[in-house]
This record gives structure tokens, C-alpha cells and sequence, in this order.
């Protein structure tokens, strides 16, 4: 009797936790009905967003999305990956229980804290130390071409993004690194190898899936950032090469001009941006899931 | 051959790396040196936010400031209302979300075998790595769409958002109950049931509230869906999440990023400084708590 209580409810939570999963896809694309039935697959790669004339695009969303989650990743990618190594053969016992949660503790602050850091004393100071010194060595690049103009810019968001990103790759890689057998690493240095070589040749193979995953998993974040995103990036319409410029991205578009948005047209594109977000961040991360399983059973990676 | 090596080996020459070895110890110290200025630039990131949230936040802090009202029009007053909000709308959403993640945890270690909660532990990862605005923007589609902004709304957002979380942590900590202790209950002919609740989640206890706690700060600090579900919300203190919106912190510190206002800016981040201190209070201290409770559980 009592068996069967407790199993029918476990069962119950189970079965309403994939029922909530389920019903986001509906609501969420259905939302996106009126916007998809008007503007179709098209909506994607269209760039022109003007509520006033009910003419609606996610181009340069998708756009400022990419370019900044991938800024973020590139960044993040050696950083955190670095830190892992730090973390988990570098530094003595001690530093290791003292640095360790202070890298996950950067997770912890909340991005709306971060955002609002970011665009009253980052942005201010990127603009005027920062971006000036980029634009004059690597003007020629087209990704530094403008001259920056206020601290809100692409470039800023991407740096955000950077830091939220960066104690996710460095908490999963440094777990990922103690796993390593240290029979491999010691045999290393009985041939002679210096620490860097035992990396290069034992840590990271060993673990390059794990990592990668872990990669992944951080993009996955900073493609769903809305909040600090908002705050930074200064909310453009149109698409530019240069990252000191304007910008905007999914997630971001939606936090704006949710509040905001007066038609019902208006409304569902923005859910029609909201699908497009969800089957990206799904897709990244079952991505990022099946890379760690795939290729290293043993080892979690999902934490 | 023999006058060769001769040549080149001169036993009274100090033992130095050449060549071939001083380039790769070279190599190897510039690999250690970027590790630790990473680790160096992380925690000094890590300091300037915390210090810049502190130092601005120290100087909107007052009693006024933490006790009363806004104004009911224009600008100033205190964070009463936001802090009374944000309290309401986190304790709800964990009041949803804990009950729920502990019994999916139950299920996927007790009940489900290795192979059937596959889809549930899926449906979990898919369920983690949701981008907080979609959330929101489902819970909009279902709650918000012709019944205006509730802080219940906001706390259904929440509680979505921590589910994963708590019965992940959970699910670890049950699996770390030791074997023993089930093997002796079922040895005394103790249902199944009886043991669950009264051997197995008293032992695991501990690890369980310390994850809720973990998923509370990360939940305190969730803007994206308070945004969008519970964002207008009158300047009094209100304790009913099913009237109207609530007021609550993230926002009321994203509204005033949002306006180019000295004075607001002040306020914002006095908001962010109390919002701040609870989390890092709260995910150090179930941190520590964690630690001690795992090695308890496997001795």
C-alpha cells in the first residue's frame, strides 16, 4: 500500500516534469503561430524589425547572437581552460580549496548585477581605454573598422558574456582534469616530459571531448543570456562588421520589448524569436551531452 | 667516434639545460605562467564587481532605505516592497519546486532502473539548459495571456528553473546514502516505502537542503522571467502572489539601469548590495555545508 504511494507519486512528479518540458514547446510555438503563418521560414534571415509598420525580422538578432556567444567563447574557451589546468595540477592543495570556489562563485553573481556593472563602469572605461587602443593597432580588421562610439556595443556584451561563461569551462575542465589517471601523467615525466608536454600530450586528448563539451555547454549559456545582454548592448536594429557597434541579440530582444510590445503581431514574433531560441539552446546542449557521453562514457561532464 | 663524444662532453662544465631542453622549459614556464595569471585575472574580475557593488551600494544604504516605501510617483524611497516581493516569489517557487525535485530524484535512484530514467534524466538536461527568457516567455503563453502579471506567475518561472537543480543535487546525495544502511532496513523486513522516508532521506537530509539552498541564490538573482511576469507592480508591500505583480529586486535594479538617473543609479545599487549579500552568503554557506554533509554520509 505504502509502496504504491510513494511510487504513484514519484511517478506523478516525473510525469508533470515532462509534461512541463512538452508544454513549453506548445505554448512557446504555438505564441509564434500568427507571427509564422505571416512571415513563414523567411522571418529567420530577415533583417528589418519596425513594430510601427509590422514588419518583423530575427536576421540581425540571430546575427549579434552569433557573433557575441562566439566572442564569449573564444574568450572564455583558453581562459577557463587555463584556470581547469591551474586548478587541478599547477597550484599547491591550499590555493587549489581557496581559489577553486571563488572561479564557481563568479557564477554566482546574478546578471542583472553584472549587466549593471557592465554598462556604468566597463562600457565607460572599454570606450575610452580599451576600444580606442584596439581600433588604432587593428583598425584594419574589420571586426575593429568603427570608431567606438559609446560604450554600448557588441564588443561589451561579448566581454560580459566572457565572464559568465569563463567559471563554467573552468570548474567542468578542472573536474574533468583530476580524472585523468596519474599513472599516465607519471609516466610522462619518467620520460622526461616537462608539465607542459604531460598537458599537451596526456591531459588534453585525454579529455578534449569533456572539454569540448563543457564548451558547449557555455555557449549554451551565453546564447540564452538575456538580462546583462539588455543592459550592454545597446538594442541596434541593424547588422554590422564592427563589434563597437550596436547590436542585439534573441534572448535580449525579448527581455526589452516584451513589456512594450502593443500589437498581438508584435507579441508573437516575439515568441517566434523565443522558438528560435529554444531550439538552438536545446540543441547545444543535448549537443554538448552527447559529446561527453559519446566519447567518454565513464567520465560525468553534465554537472 | 670515441674522440667525438670526448670532444663534446667536458665533465667540468656546470650542469645547464641547452639547446633543445632550455627551449622546452622555456615553453613550459611561459604555459605555467598564463595558467596562473588566468586564475589571477578570474578572481581579480571576481573582486573588481564585488567591490564596485559594495563601495557604491555602502553609501545608498540606510534603515529608511531598507524599511520603506517608495513614493507612490517620482523617484526615491526605500526597497521594502522589493525585498518583501522577491522573499514571497522565491519562497513559493521552492515551496513548487522542492517537493517535486526530491520525489523525481527518489524516482531515478529508487524506483527507476539504470536504464529507465532515460528519458526523465533527458527531459532534466533539456529542462537545465532552457535559457531563462523562454521560460519566461512560456509561462507568459500560459499564465499571463489574458490574466495579467502575478508574482505566482514569476514564482512558476522560478520554480521551473530550480527544478533541475535541486533533483540533480538530490539525486547525488541519495546515491551517496550507503548500501549498508538500506541492506540492514530491508534486513529487518522494513517495507520499502517505510525505508525511503525513514532510513534513506533522513541520511540524505543535509545534501538536499544545501542543494535547494544553492538553487535558491540562483533563482534570487533570475531576472529574465520577473521581467516579463512580474514587473508592474504598485510601490507597497505586498504579500499575495495571486492579485497582482509583485515587486522584487532584479527588477527594480534592472529598471533603474535602465533610465539615465544619478540618484537612481545610487538606489540600484544599494538594491544590488543586499541582493548580492544574500547570495553569496547563501551559496558559500550551503557550500561548506555540502562538504561537511558528504563526508559525514560516506564514513
Amino acid at each position: 500500500m505504502g509502496d504504491a504511494v510513494l511510487y504513484g507519486l514519484c511517478a506523478l512528479a516525473c510525469l508533470l516534469t515532462i509534461a512541463t518540458i512538452v508544454e513549453i514547446g506548445y505554448q512557446v510555438f504555438s505564441g509564434a503561430h500568427l507571427a509564422f503563418s505571416k512571415f513563414g521560414l523567411g522571418f529567420i534571415g530577415h533583417t528589418r524589425w519596425a513594430a510601427n509598420f509590422d514588419a518583423f525580422g530575427a536576421g540581425s538578432f540571430l546575427f549579434g547572437t552569433a557573433v557575441s556567444s562566439l566572442m564569449a567563447l573564444l574568450l572564455a574557451a583558453p581562459i577557463g581552460i587555463a584556470i581547469g589546468l591551474f586548478l587541478s595540477m599547477l597550484a599547491p592543495q591550499p590555493v587549489r580549496a581557496v581559489i577553486g570556489p571563488l572561479v564557481e562563485l563568479l557564477a554566482a553573481i546574478p546578471s542583472v548585477i553584472l549587466g549593471f556593472w557592465g554598462i556604468l563602469l566597463l562600457a565607460p572605461w572599454l570606450n575610452k581605454h580599451a576600444e580606442p587602443w584596439l581600433h588604432g593597432t587593428f583598425g584594419f580588421l574589420p571586426i575593429f573598422g568603427s570608431t567606438p562610439t559609446t560604450g554600448a556595443s557588441v564588443f561589451t556584451a561579448g566581454l560580459i558574456l566572457t565572464i559568465m561563461v569563463l567559471p563554467i569551462i573552468a570548474s567542468i575542465s578542472r573536474d574533468l582534469f583530476l580524472t585523468v589517471p596519474s599513472e599516465l601523467q607519471d609516466g610522462a615525466a619518467a620520460l622526461g616530459a616537462t608539465r607542459w608536454e604531460t598537458v599537451r600530450g596526456v591531459v588534453l586528448p585525454s579529455t578534449a571531448s569533456g572539454v569540448t563539451a563543457a564548451c558547449f555547454l557555455g555557449l549554451g549559456r551565453a546564447l540564452g543570456e538575456a538580462i546583462a545582454v539588455t543592459q550592454v548592448i545597446g538594442a541596434g536594429n541593424a547588422i554590422h562588421s564592427s563589434l563597437f557597434a550596436t547590436g542585439d541579440t534573441l534572448a535580449s530582444r525579448i527581455a526589452n520589448q516584451f513589456q512594450g510590445a502593443t500589437t498581438k503581431l508584435q507579441i508573437s514574433a516575439l515568441f517566434y524569436l523565443g522558438a528560435m531560441l529554444l531550439v538552438i539552446g536545446v540543441v547545444t546542449n543535448l549537443f554538448a551531452q552527447w559529446i561527453g557521453r559519446r566519447f567518454d562514457v565513464q567520465r560525468s561532464v553534465a554537472r | 667516434m670515441t674522440d667525438m663524444t670526448e670532444m663534446l662532453f667536458d665533465p667540468a662544465a656546470p650542469l645547464k639545460p641547452s639547446g633543445n631542453l632550455r627551449r622546452r622549459q622555456i615553453v613550459n614556464r611561459v604555459a605555467e605562467t598564463g595558467a596562473t595569471a588566468a586564475a589571477v585575472l578570474a578572481i581579480a574580475v571576481l573582486g573588481i564587481v564585488i567591490f564596485a557593488v559594495v563601495a557604491h551600494g555602502a553609501a545608498a544604504l540606510s534603515w529608511h532605505f531598507l524599511t520603506h516605501n517608495p513614493p507612490a510617483f517620482g523617484p526615491g524611497g526605500g526597497i521594502a516592497p522589493a525585498i518583501v516581493g522577491t522573499v514571497v516569489i522565491v519562497a513559493l517557487a521552492t515551496a513548487i519546486a522542492m517537493p517535486l525535485g526530491v520525489l523525481v530524484a527518489i524516482y531515478l535512484t529508487e524506483f527507476a532502473g539504470p536504464r529507465g530514467g532515460g528519458p526523465i534524466r533527458l527531459v532534466l538536461d533539456v529542462m537545465n539548459g532552457l535559457p531563462s527568457i523562454v521560460v519566461a516567455v512560456f509561462v507568459f503563453g500560459l499564465l499571463v495571456v489574458g490574466h495579467g502579471q502575478t508574482g505566482f506567475a514569476g514564482s512558476v518561472a522560478l520554480a521551473i528553473i530550480m527544478l533541475p537543480l535541486i533533483a540533480r543535487s538530490s539525486q547525488e546525495v541519495l546515491l551517496l546514502v550507503p548500501a549498508t544502511q538500506r541492506e540492514a532496513a530491508d534486513a529487518l523486513g522494513v517495507a520499502r516505502w517505510r525505508s525511503i522516508i525513514g532510513v534513506i532521506l533522513p541520511g540524505a537530509l543535509g545534501g538536499i537542503l544545501t542543494g535547494t539552498v544553492l538553487a535558491v541564490a540562483r533563482a534570487a538573482g533570475e531576472t529574465a522571467p520577473l521581467l516579463v511576469l512580474t514587473s508592474i507592480a504598485p510601490p507597497t508591500v505586498g504579500v499575495n502572489p495571486f492579485g497582482h505583480a509583485l515587486p522584487n529586486i532584479p527588477v527594480y535594479i534592472f529598471t533603474l539601469s535602465e533610465q539615465a538617473d544619478p540618484q537612481g543609479f545610487t538606489r540600484a545599487w544599494g538594491a544590488a548590495f543586499v541582493l548580492l549579500v544574500f547570495i553569496l552568503i547563501s551559496s558559500l554557506g550551503a557550500r561548506a555545508l555540502l562538504a561537511r554533509s558528504r563526508s559525514k554520509i560516506s564514513r
